[in-house]
């Protein structure tokens, strides 16, 4: 449900800490096309309660599903790949980032380097808030022979995390998930490596949480939503619990707090910002299809997202989450109980009105997505709640994750232009325009 | 005398508004959208700066001290004569089109160059009857009332003379595009206007000068604001653009100062908005991707039941037994009707249900955006249809109880008034 | 016992059908003072809450003739429907006479609805009973037997009976045989479809859920006396067909009788699972919520809402498709419905390789038209009835 560094455009303007990711990444690609060779295990996984650093000691490379699906989307391919689904049977209702991947799955298995991803030797079901994942790894189950070993994570019902629930996911770490990793690589479950990695995965979290807090600056030096996506990406996926993460952290959080003091906004595709008009906080997922015609529609108006939802479903580090190497499994489930998606409406409220606080926005916006219902039923019981609030207004759009054919781009940018000049009218002090 | 401009441009109409630097609304202008935004935008501005022109008559017959009502009676008897006079100049450059058309086919039977000069002299002598006093015309479009004297004569024609019918039709639809585009076929105020003072049955010294005066007064253009679904499209500067939401809760506002709650219903979308004091936009929602609930839903059934979209509603008000329709699905529609009609229920019960089902769908978004709060107003096309006013009327009294409810006969002009609001603002050096 | 008459049975299960405001329910509550807890579709352990007083009520969402003017405004169009005809129901106070709603983990859904549910009603408890998805009794039975000892406090907390285990397998008992006699009625349509035609069995199935589960059991027992002893009905030439995909968002009745009219005989299908959940009897024992929880790990049907294992994804239907002697199977889910739609593909390969012909459709549980379905279903009871018979 995250991303890392989508591939870009030529012409897209970068700065030197997503030159710096896209190589991770390519390395991370490389080495899994590689693998049917130098032997290295696989496991397809989820990004929300993604167990990066468990994976890590046993030496398994993380194969993330839902980031194939948004890459297949921004290098224009998931359009083929759903309709192929579709013809599969697969129903038009249901979420497209399934669709995506069955389709690239039986469209040779390519992966957005242009290699081909290995088979897996593990299906890792980490289901955490979203029901779509456990049908999502039966589909796969069907299609390779590889063990399936599911970590089920409690749903945060009551807005919070009962001793009974950390237990549960603890219980089935030790007796299903690591049994399962030691049968299918050999080795005995290392606890010192985890702890190291733990560690390192606490520093990064540090450094990410510090730059996502720069957008509490006037003006923010960072987009919190469309930029975040590449901030979020190696800590999302396959790079928590390295040190090349905590390396590319520590980078980041120096140029962004360069740019801080230097009065920079955010640098988006098209270049350098220009004077931020709009702070805004977003709830929901960006639309990948047309991710940077998207970003300019905010861009254009002068609008930076200064929070967004979007980029806690990986992990809720800015509320103080870190992971603990003192408590290596029961971090763990603290880390997937306390993903984005799997917290109650009230708490999702609660959070998205301490944002508009905290980062000073004007107001908030929600996407809301087609294709995944964690995120997008109730959101207009979310938007009613938290205008009421926190008076702030809210915008109301709807697209999809990786199906273009819900991307309509005239409608979105009425909506978005529509609620920016509100926004504006509403910030000047109302010179009344009587009529007779 | 100077003035600014709001146009905004619909899905399926373009409409302007003028208006003066007191505020008052001074004209009003309208016509088909089209492929060429541009020429929508000249048609329906010249057509409103026309309408303006009207207005100052009636100012000067004012100053000149006539009564209210005598003032009133001039002013219709002069535009009868009016219209007449542009729709004979009209004519005369369909007739031009057509004649330049038929020369250029290489290829056309005999009979075509006089087919074609018989229906346009039957036309040009029945230009009388159609604007004789009291007569009522079906549509104020010139593509309408000649569209639909012309194909009646053709076919007269075509059984007559033996040309074929889709000859002499094809050639009507090429020409009207040029015609209903042309703003000199349209023709200038003051030719029309004199010509119409020269047909009236007895003198009107009044009126003369005042034609006079309105004619030889120079209207300058201060500021201009575009609005509407296609406002991307307009021809205007970005900074003159503003979207349909606030133009529509501006204008509402001009129109019922009361103002709260705002529900427009057009052809392509819905919107519920709620707006301030001051007629700002404070929350708004539109309806989603599907046109379930639109007026497009409306033409669909109306095109299924071979009635007009304005015959909907009177039919549905017959209804004594609403049927119950869940699916306002359009691509349903069709479907849902002919089963309902198979099972025998009568077709105002069904249409009652449809526009009860339409209103649901809007009361949804009004909840959406805040609820309802008085007074409410409701414009856009759907807002002429009495059954839709009627159901709608009942919701709202149901879930929030008793409030006033506007509806104003110049609803379509709502979001044009809204703009020409915005422009006059921007000229007078308040901020957008 | 005497029997009441076959048509004043079908006219008391029809007006608790059709009793949006829970007359029963309010009544029940006037007689007893106790609590209501009304529940979502699927799954939840009534026996529970039973045995602590409380009276379970089944909550299926609306109808064809509810009007949704509230609901909608809290979801967008790409959301099921049952989650609008709940709100709707909440709000204008049909539902009042419930104390509270459990929200079992069906999707997400239904998962956020028990958050809005809290913010809505704030007065009313509204526990997401987050059912376990590993069948291991010292995992997901351990996480299991504590979040229903976490509901159970609650109830206690608005004024139930705390819950004993004498009570719970007293609960139990009434609740098998509630469950035997549903098994019943499933064996008469297995064997004399004509008997119970299904869209009358459904209007029962629907009625239990807002009855005590005594009246229950005892309103089936009449019903199925009723129809063995009514001469009237005769077999009829329709085609056998198992139904699948109805489990949560319930089928407008109107849809069931097209689908008989058009030539199917619905021998067994999916509606209102919680019934027949539990497949067989709960042995009671010395632990009886352990009972509880061991039933729900170990004997409960293949929903599409439980985690399935490879190989097994299937097999249940296929299974169900042959011990009902069905000619083929439709695949009737509601729209927007993630646990059917995104298992339906699995089926369907589990159901071909077994050569069993099906067809699919779907549908709101406010639909009001079903030409399209009609005509579907009757080609596929033809095709099927020409096959059987070639």
């Amino acid at each position: 449900m995250s991303g890392p560094a989508p591939t870009p455009t030529p012409e897209a303007s970068k700065d030197s800490s997503q030159l710096r990711q896209k190589e991770m990444i390519a390395r991370h690609f490389d080495r899994l096309a590689a693998a049917p060779e130098t032997g290295e295990k696989t496991a397809y996984t989820f990004v929300p309660g993604n167990l990066s650093e468990l994976l890590l000691s046993f030496d398994v490379l993380p194969v993330l599903p839902e980031i194939n699906s948004l890459q297949s989307a921004m290098r224009g391919r998931s359009a083929d790949y759903i309709s192929l689904a579709e013809k599969l049977g697969h129903s038009e209702d249901v979420c497209t980032y399934v669709k995506s991947d069955i389709g690239m799955l039986k469209s040779g298995n390519i992966g957005p380097t242009g290699q081909r991803l290995p088979n897996p030797d593990l299906l890792l079901l980490s289901y955490t808030g979203c029901f779509t994942f456990m049908k999502w790894f039966e589909l796969l189950a069907q299609e390779y022979q590889a063990p399936v070993t599911m970590l089920q994570v409690p749903y945060q019902a009551d807005g919070r995390i009962t001793d009974d629930m950390r237990r549960y996911v603890v219980d089935q770490l030790r007796r299903k998930v690591i049994p399962t990793l030691e049968q299918v690589t050999g080795r005995a479950y290392d606890e010192d490596r985890l702890r190291e990695c733990l560690a390192l995965s606490a520093q990064a979290e540090d450094d990410l949480v510090a730059v996502l807090r720069a957008a509490r600056h006037r003006p923010s030096p960072i987009d919190a939503y469309f930029g975040a996506v590449y901030y979020v990406g190696p800590i999302f996926s396959s790079f928590r619990g390295t040190r090349a993460a905590v390396d590319y952290y520590r980078a980041l959080r120096e140029e962004i707090e360069q740019r801080m003091a230097h009065g920079l906004g955010p640098v988006t595709p098209e270049g350098e910002m220009g004077a931020e008009r709009f702070r805004i906080v977003v709830e929901g997922p960006p639309n990948w299809t047309s991710f940077r015609q998207f970003w300019k529609m905010f861009s254009d108006e002068g609008a930076v997202c200064v929070a967004s939802t979007y980029a806690k479903v990986g992990g809720m580090y800015d509320l103080g989450f870190r992971h603990d190497p003192q408590r290596p499994l029961e971090s763990l489930a603290e880390y997937c109980l306390g993903c984005y998606t799997n917290l109650s409406l009230p708490t999702r409220i609660d959070l998205i009105v301490r944002y508009l606080e905290e980062y000073e926005a004007d107001g908030f916006l929600i996407n809301s997505v087609k294709s995944c219902n964690s995120f997008s039923a109730g959101q207009l019981h979310i938007l009613r709640e938290v205008e009421a609030r926190s008076g702030r207004p809210g915008g109301f759009i709807e697209s999809d994750l990786v199906d273009p054919r819900y991307f309509s781009a005239a409608n979105i940018k009425n909506r978005l232009e529509s609620y920016f000049q509100m926004l504006q009218q509403k910030s000047r002090n109302p010179n009344p325009v009587a009529a007779s | 005398m100077r003035y600014a401009v709001g146009i905004d441009l619909g899905s399926t109409t373009t409409k302007a508004v003028v208006l003066g630097e007191d505020r008052r609304p001074l004209g009003r202008g309208i016509t088909n959208s089209r492929s060429n935004y541009e020429v929508a935008c000249q048609v329906a501005l010249s057509e409103a700066l026309i309408d303006a022109r009207f207005s100052l008559v009636a100012r000067e017959l004012e100053a000149f001290g006539l009564e209210p009502g005598a003032r009133e009676a001039l002013r219709l008897e002069l535009e009868r004569l009016f219209r007449a006079e542009q729709y004979r100049s009209q004519l005369a450059e369909l007739r031009r089109v057509l004649d330049r058309n038929c020369r250029r086919l290489l290829t056309k039977p005999a009979a075509l160059p006089a087919a074609l000069t018989r229906i346009l002299d039957r036309m040009g002598a029945e230009v009388g009857d159609l604007y004789a006093p009291g007569a009522r015309r079906k549509s104020d479009f010139f593509r309408d009332l000649a569209g639909s004297r012309y194909l009646a004569l053709a076919e007269a024609e075509a059984r007559a003379s033996g040309v074929g019918f889709d000859l002499l039709a094809g050639a009507f639809d090429k020409a009207i595009l040029e015609v209903e585009n042309s703003a000199a076929a349209a023709g200038r105020f003051e030719d029309h206007a004199r010509a119409a003072v020269a047909r009236l049955s007895r003198p009107e010294p009044l009126l003369h000068a005042a034609v006079d005066r309105a004619a030889a007064t120079e209207l300058v253009q201060v500021g201009s604001v575009g609005t509407g679904y296609g406002r991307q499209k307009l021809p205007f500067p970005e900074a003159q653009v503003r979207s349909e939401i606030l133009c529509h809760g501006l204008g509402a506002h001009a129109l019922f100062p009361g103002t709260r709650t705002v529900l427009d219903i057009g052809g392509q979308d819905t919107k519920a908005i709620q707006v301030d004091a001051d007629g700002i936009v404070t929350s708004f929602q539109m309806n989603d991707r599907c046109a379930a609930g639109c007026g497009r839903y409306l033409g669909y059934i109306a095109d299924e039941m071979s009635l007009g979209l304005h015959e909907l509603g009177p039919l549905a008000s017959e209804s004594t037994r609403p049927v119950r329709i869940n699916s306002t699905c359009t691509v349903f529609a069709g479907a849902e009707l002919r089963e309902r009609l198979s099972l025998g229920e009568k077709r105002e019960d069904i249409l009652a249900g449809l526009h009860r089902a339409i209103i649901l769908r809007a009361m949804s978004l009004l909840a959406r955006s805040g609820g309802v709060r008085d007074q409410f107003t409701f414009t856009g096309g759907v807002a002429k249809n009495n059954a839709a006013v009627a159901a709608l009327k009942a919701l709202l009294k149901e879930n929030y109880g008793e409030l006033q409810v506007n509806i104003s006969e110049d609803s379509i002009y709502t979001g044009a008034l809204g703009a020409s609001l915005f422009a006059l603002r921007d000229a007078s050096g308040g901020a957008a | 016992m005497s029997t009441p008459p076959l048509a004043e049975l079908v006219a008391r299960a029809e007006a608790l059908y059709l009793d949006y405001r829970l007359g029963a329910v309010r009544e029940w509550k006037r007689k007893t003072g106790g609590l209501a807890i009304g529940y979502m579709p699927i799954y939840v352990p009534r026996e529970l809450l039973h045995a602590q007083g409380v009276l379970p009520v089944g909550v299926m969402g609306g109808r064809e003739d509810l009007e949704i003017i509230k609901g909608d405004a809290y979801y967008q169009s790409y959301i099921c429907h049952i989650p609008r005809s709940t709100i709707e129901l909440g709000l204008n106070g049909s539902l009042d006479p419930l104390d509270g709603m459990l929200f079992p983990a069906i999707c997400d859904v239904i998962r956020n609805l028990s958050g809005m549910w809290q913010s809505l009603f704030p007065d009313k408890l509204a526990h997401y009973l987050d059912l376990p998805q590993d069948f291991d009794p010292e995992l997901g039975g351990r996480f299991y037997r504590h979040d229903l000892e976490r509901l159970s406090a609650s109830l206690v907390e608005r004024g139930a009976r705390p819950l004993t285990s004498e009570a719970l397998a007293r609960s139990i008992e009434l609740y098998n045989a509630e469950r035997r006699e549903v098994r019943a009625l499933y064996e008469l349509r297995r064997t004399q479809p004509w008997k119970l035609p299904t869209h009358e069995l459904y209007l029962f199935l629907r009625a239990a859920l807002v009855l005590p589960v005594e009246e229950s059991t005892e309103l089936f027992r009449q019903y199925r006396q009723a129809v063995l002893d009514d001469p009237g009905r005769k077999p009829l030439d329709q085609a056998r067909v198992v139904l699948t995909g109805s489990f949560c968002e319930q089928p407008p009745l109107g849809l069931i009788k097209t689908l008989e009219r058009a030539g199917c005989s619905i021998v067994d299908d999916d509606f209102v699972q919680v019934l027949r959940f539990i497949r067989s009897d709960i042995p009671v024992g010395d632990d009886p919520l352990g009972a509880l929880v061991h039933a729900f790990l170990t004997d409960a049907m293949a929903s599409p809402t439980r985690y399935v294992d490879r190989g097994r994804k299937g097999a249940e239907l296929v299974q169900r498709v042959r011990a009902c002697g069905a000619e083929g199977l439709l695949f009737c889910a509601p729209s927007f419905c993630d646990p059917a739609l995104l298992d339906q593909p699995m089926l369907v390969k589990a159901v071909e390789a077994e050569g069993i012909a099906w067809t699919a459709f779907k549908y709101a549980e406010n639909s009001g038209q079903f030409q399209v379905i009609r005509e579907q279903a009757g080609t596929f009871a033809d095709s099927i009835k020409l096959w059987s018979n070639a």
